[in-house]
């Protein structure tokens, strides 16, 4: 398995980098951690004549909170996600998903802007983005712009990202509400089977505020505003629930692969929604 | 073939310069430009962990980085872990506790060993398990391997105290 | 020395019965190991190969001028190329031939259509992308049932319309051959007049051995001098030279071959496969050192597979659970060629040691080997040939037994077990089992279980379960094997028409220390450790003063290499003999030494003494030195011996393994909650190294059972390329294991010894299947095919009404 040849470029800034982007065309890709592009560049199901690395630019990079607005630098890797305790204190589902990405040495090199930015439907950050309803923004030629998580992904490695532009940085409002990230793997460094991201909030017995989302399910992850819906408002019941996972299952679409049939598929989320509401109800 | 970078690391505490395709994998590099033949290939597609490297501090899959990326990294193999006289405690440790039996996935799985007990000197086994989980062995059942690293984090720890 | 007592003299040997520390660990645990990939010569090329995208299809044109015109090309080679040097096809081992290149047509994907030879692998890669192949699809058969359908295409045109095959009469273009074994007759009859006949299809599904190191080789060509260096990643590097010079008519005694450090090989690097002979053609033609080596993908669907075997069996017993018969009927997916390693007599292995560890009067086993559009291989993937399978099948059929009979399974096994008193033991299919103590072997398995306790929670378990209270139920997987290892004895077993003995070959130095080689070559087992071991045993050099070799056909005796569990029982026999030779002039030398008769002196762990006078003594340092600088009358100078060693016979490792899990029957996911692993290899040579051995065994076992399989879609394609979707699990999904043992010597071994390492593998397999069976048994399932995963179980679940 050896990739083809290309030129290599390291810009320093990222306007150097939407320049070289912008330069190169459809002839030319980003690499954060690679972790995702060098295995389809050594089976030669990516060519590409201009590699263009992020590494050296340092305002990709890093974590900020304050209060409960969180911006996350696309560069910065899932470990340096896990290890970071002011995010694990605030968005602890954030270091919940990682945790569950691929093995350590992935978590070391893969970031959290490829992961969402290149539309694997098989990557974890981005339904759990869909579930905080962050927003990325993009940097290209001209100027930037913010696009919701709810609203990039459009099928399989087609996102609304243009090519020219680069997923600079990620941001979102944490609500303290309870959380879970489920997920079903054959092993560790597999895709999910079913994953699901909730969040659950209540005032009293009743959810106040309720978010869900699928991975690996469709050919994007699922946002499942219709199973949000059936919990908020509600006593968080075993019927808000039931109709909460039907709603889920409804909005899904699997597809069959080496992990299982369609019909499995389908179940399994079920079965990881159920459990993931019940853990976020837990620690809501 | 595009054209030959100039490349400069340090390797094992060595400053390092050859020249090579920006898209020569680091394994190949390391293995076929300057001889350091301890990490191996074993799937190429960052599964096994068998090219596991210590990259700029980070446990990293050297067959999933480019040359080019690892311009001015300092990259720390199984070679620079110990010598034959100042061995590593790890590698006595897998010695004493037969913690390998082929031997290829040895060097990739000491030295992520080695990133993980800087990180975390007192490993659960659980977390060992976890921690290890981006490296493949065919042969020992990993029992060996976590029982290696358990020894060796214990004699790590008493040395440290011992130096105190 | 003269002042350490016996035990201390015994222990500084290191000898057998010592967990004595690996010799081989210092340089893998310092990286400087020497894998094939390891070697670079100089000027060495490095070559790669254009593959088949597709299963079946012919080869219309090979186009290689854009290739050849890429700077850094040397050559780019065609089975036309190859033609004129009757290399374009290989024999197999199993006696059928295999394409080195496409001839004309391609039987299975991934199969070796060209090969290229550039400056680097880089160079190599990018050219393999330049040759232009042309290809007609043709239609693709991967159901070994339906490839011996009526109108089913041929696959191998080569051989349409010849029905005489390597093992006897052909009944179909796509048939290999049909093996038949025990009292056909005899056994219908029993089963048709039973009290019970329990029937089923047994799957054990396709699988790879998936060393982590891959297979490659380093061909170099001198000229100058007529020699031929081969290095690769060999098994069997004796019977690697023997077969190189048979096809290439390079004299024998011009070829080298050398395994270096092997990086597992678990039957996979057994057979001989295009690569090495390309290697070899390209060193030849382009007069430099050629290096292949294969990468994950090549690996797993091109080099040899495992299993594939389609057992259809029927058990009978009587009401109370004697077993009276066994009948069965396998079909055998071999692929697009027979390249089995099996000895020449046996092409399905030793699959006729089907009856297990079980007392069955009477039985009839029948294999049809089936060509299909699938890679060739077949090879013993840690196990001796085919008993995995064998076992697997027996194992099976005795949990669906007990079902039928509504016994516990383990007491079903306990009333059939062969008795001990029964041994030597000849079983309904031929065999006769060495030794065994199998009662002793179970009840101290059930003990240190506590499985009585553990029928009783599970019980609990399931009336959870049935309550609504659980969703998970619990499955105990009992597995008693008998192994049949160590091939074998030169009268019925050989590879090639070369018996399938081992050897050893000591040299004494006259400072006492020693080096011996042997033909035989370790790809983990640790083989110089152990064999030090038993030397030292043997002859009283302490085993750190031993040097051990393998793997230089020019330095080491000829041997027929290690698989099949075959090292300790046949090479570790010669190594006891030949130490014997040793042991037998020392005890002249020491006479004469000692001045008194050969008779009167004995050996005494590490000197002779004389018999009732043990303060008069020689030791063997003393010995060793008088060998090289006294003139002794009648003895010549020097201490070496040599030993080929034919074993008598077979010998026959058993054991009982018990695991606990729990099955989530929403989700499929098996949690494996202990294993527990009794083994019986005989006299135990390195308890370290044999609990090693039972580690990864087991781990092997578990992926096999729950999770690994080499997957086709119906076009042929692999499913199961690369290690995302090929199981092999880490550290994280592996258990803790527990492991015990037994101790039952081979009686004609000559330490006793049977071989351990692949026995965990052959007995875990099933345990790990009978308990998934086991926790769905009160539902009423009988069989499911493995592997395991969470989706089958899950469906298993689901059909048999679960999910509400």
């Amino acid at each position: 398995m050896i990739p083809g040849s290309f030129d290599y470029h390291r810009p320093k800034s990222v306007a150097e980098a939407t320049g070289l982007v912008a330069r190169y065309g459809d002839t030319a890709r980003v690499i954060a951690g690679g972790h995702s592009l060098i295995p389809m560049m050594k089976l030669r199901m990516t060519d590409l004549d201009h590699l263009v690395d992020l590494q050296d630019i340092g305002e990709l990079r890093g974590i900020s909170v304050n209060g409960q607005s969180v911006e996350i630098g696309a560069m910065t890797t899932q470990h340096e996600l896990i290890a970071s305790e002011v995010l694990t204190e605030v968005a602890p589902i954030i270091t919940e998903a990682a945790l569950q990405i691929a093995d350590p040495q992935v978590r070391y090199m893969g970031t959290i802007g490829g992961n969402v930015a290149n539309g694997d439907p098989g990557n974890d950050m981005p339904g759990l983005m869909q579930c905080l309803d962050a927003t990325y923004t993009l940097s290209g030629p001209d100027g930037t712009r913010d696009v919701k998580a709810r609203d990039f992904y459009e099928a399989a490695y087609f996102t609304a990202r243009e090519e020219e532009e680069i997923l600079t940085k990620i941001y979102f409002q944490a609500n303290g509400a309870g959380y879970a990230y489920e997920k079903q793997k054959r092993k560790i460094g597999d895709y999910a089977t079913a994953a699901s991201a909730v969040l659950i909030a209540k005032e009293g017995d009743v959810c106040s505020f309720a978010s869900i989302a699928m991975t690996n399910l469709a050919d994007t992850p699922i946002y499942a505003d219709a199973a949000s819906s059936e919990l908020v408002g509600s006593g968080l019941d075993q019927a808000a629930i039931d109709a909460a996972v039907a709603a889920a299952i409804d909005a899904i679409d699997p597809a069959e692969d080496n992990r299982g049939p369609i019909e499995f598929k389908k179940h399994v989320a079920g079965v990881i929604l159920r459990r993931a509401i019940e853990r976020a109800i837990s620690r809501a | 073939m595009s054209k030959k970078m100039h490349l400069e690391m340090t390797v094992n505490g060595q400053k390092v310069e050859t020249l090579a395709e920006p898209r020569e994998l680091l394994i190949h590099v390391l293995r076929e430009r300057l001889g350091i033949t301890g990490p191996h290939i074993g799937c190429e597609t960052s599964h096994c962990g068998a090219c596991t490297v210590d990259f700029n501090g980070k446990s990293v899959k050297s067959c999933n980085v480019f040359a080019a990326q690892a311009q001015g990294a300092e990259v720390t193999t199984i070679e620079g872990l110990g010598d034959p006289d100042n061995l590593h405690p790890l590698q006595t440790a897998f010695k004493e506790h037969h913690g390998l039996q082929c031997g290829y996935c040895t060097p990739g799985m000491i030295t992520r060993a080695h990133r993980l007990l800087q990180e975390n000197p007192t490993p659960t086994e659980e977390e060992i398990r976890f921690g290890m989980a981006g490296n493949l062995c065919r042969c020992t059942g990993y029992q060996n391997i976590v029982k290696s690293i358990q020894a060796a984090a214990s004699e790590m720890n008493a040395a440290k105290e011992a130096a105190e | 020395m003269n002042d350490m007592t016996p035990e201390d003299r015994k222990s500084a040997l290191k000898g057998m019965g010592t967990s004595r520390k690996r010799v081989e660990d210092a340089r893998f645990t310092q990286g400087k190991g020497n894998y094939v990939d390891d070697i670079k010569l100089p000027g060495m090329l490095f070559g790669d190969f254009v593959r088949s995208p597709y299963a079946h299809a012919r080869v219309t044109s090979v186009r290689k001028d854009t290739a050849m015109a890429l700077p850094g090309v040397i050559a780019v080679l065609t089975a036309e190329d190859l033609a004129p040097l009757g290399l374009h096809w290989m024999p197999t081992l199993a006696g059928d031939k295999q394409m080195v290149l496409a001839d004309g047509k391609v039987l299975y994907q991934g199969q070796e259509v060209a090969f290229v030879v550039a400056e680097n692998r880089y160079i190599a890669a990018d050219a393999v992308e330049l040759v232009e192949v042309e290809y007609e699809e043709l239609p693709v058969v991967t159901n070994p049932f339906k490839a011996m359908d009526a109108d089913a295409p041929t696959l191998r045109e080569d051989i349409a319309g010849k029905m005489d095959g390597a093992h006897g009469p052909r009944k179909h273009n796509n048939h290999i051959f049909t093996w038949e074994q025990g009292d056909k007759e005899a056994t219908e009859s029993v089963l048709s007049g039973a009290d019970v006949v329990a029937e089923e299809m047994i799957y054990y599904h396709r699988t790879h051995p998936c060393p982590l190191e891959t297979c490659g080789s380093v061909a170099s060509m001198d000229k100058v001098n007529g020699k031929l260096t081969l290095y690769g990643t060999f098994q069997a590097p004796h019977a690697v030279r023997t077969v190189a010079s048979l096809i290439s008519g390079i004299a024998e005694h011009n070829i080298r071959v050398i395994s270096p450090d092997i990086g597992g090989g678990f039957g996979n690097k057994v057979g001989v496969y295009p690569g090495y002979v390309c290697s070899i053609v390209a060193s030849i033609v382009t007069g430099k050192p050629v290096k292949w080596v294969e990468d994950r993908m090549d690996n797993l669907m091109t080099t040899a597979f495992a299993r594939d075997y389609h057992m259809h069996g029927k058990i009978s017993a009587t009401t109370d659970g004697k077993i009276t018969g066994l009948w069965c009927h396998t079909t055998a997916d071999h692929g697009g060629f027979d390249a089995c390693a099996d000895p020449t007599k046996f092409p399905a292995g030793f699959m006729n040691i089907c009856t297990g560890s079980y007392d069955i009067p009477v039985a009839y086993l029948a294999v049809d080997g089936v060509y299909t559009n699938k890679a060739p291989g077949g090879v013993a993937y840690r196990c001796s040939f085919r008993v995995t399978e064998a076992s697997y099948f027996i194992e099976r059929m005795m949990d669906i037994l007990a079902i039928k009979l509504d016994m516990d399974p383990v007491e079903l096994r306990m009333k059939n077990f062969v008795r001990k008193d029964q041994f030597p033991y000849q079983s309904a299919l031929g065999w006769e089992y060495d030794s065994g103590d199998y009662h002793t072997a179970m009840d101290k398995a059930l003990k240190a279980v506590g499985y009585d306790n553990l029928r009783k929670e599970q019980a609990e378990k399931l009336a959870a379960f049935k309550a609504g209270e659980s969703r998970s139920l619990m499955g105990i997987g009992t597995a008693f094997f008998t192994e049949i290892v160590g091939a074998g004895p030169v009268k019925n077993c050989d590879i090639l028409g070369l018996g399938m003995f081992d050897s050893c070959e000591i040299r004494i130095h006259p400072t006492g220390s020693a080096i011996a080689r042997l033909g035989t070559i370790s790809q983990g087992q640790g083989h110089a450790t152990t064999f030090a071991q038993i030397l030292a045993s043997e002859i009283g050099i302490p085993a750190d003063d031993i040097t051990l070799e393998e793997g230089d056909t020019d330095t080491a005796p000829y041997g027929l290499g290690t698989y099949g569990s075959r090292s300790t029982p046949v090479a570790g026999a010669a190594t006891a003999m030949a130490g014997r030779k040793i042991r037998a002039k020392a005890q002249m030398i020491a006479a004469y030494l000692l001045e008194v008769h050969d008779d009167d002196v004995e050996f005494d762990i590490d000197r002779f003494v004389v018999k009732g006078a043990p303060e008069r003594f020689k030791t063997m340092k003393e010995i060793a030195f008088a060998a090289y600088n006294q003139a002794i009358p009648g003895i010549e100078p020097g201490l070496e011996a040599v030993s080929y060693y034919d074993p008598p016979n077979m010998t026959y490792p058993f054991g009982a393994y018990i695991c606990v899990m729990d099955v989530d029957v929403d989700t499929g996911v098996a949690d494996i909650r202990s294993v527990y692993a009794l083994d019986d290899c005989g006299t135990r040579i390195n308890p370290m190294i044999i609990e090693g051995q039972v580690h990864g065994g087991l781990t092997e076992a578990l992926a096999i059972a729950m999770g690994q399989e080499i997957a086709y879609d119906e076009m042929g394609n692999v499913k199961t390329g690369t290690l995302m979707d090929f199981f092999i699990p880490t550290a994280w999904e592996t258990p803790n294991y527990i492991t015990d043992h037994t101790t039952t010597p081979s009686p004609h071994h000559p330490i006793g010894a049977k071989g351990v390492g692949e026995s965990p593998n052959v007995g875990g397999v099933s345990m790990f299947s009978n308990a998934v069976h086991d926790a769905f048994r009160p539902f009423g399932l009988t069989q499911s095919h493995m592997p395991h995963d969470h989706w089958r179980i899950w469906k298993t679940a689901n059909q048999l009404g679960l999910h509400g």
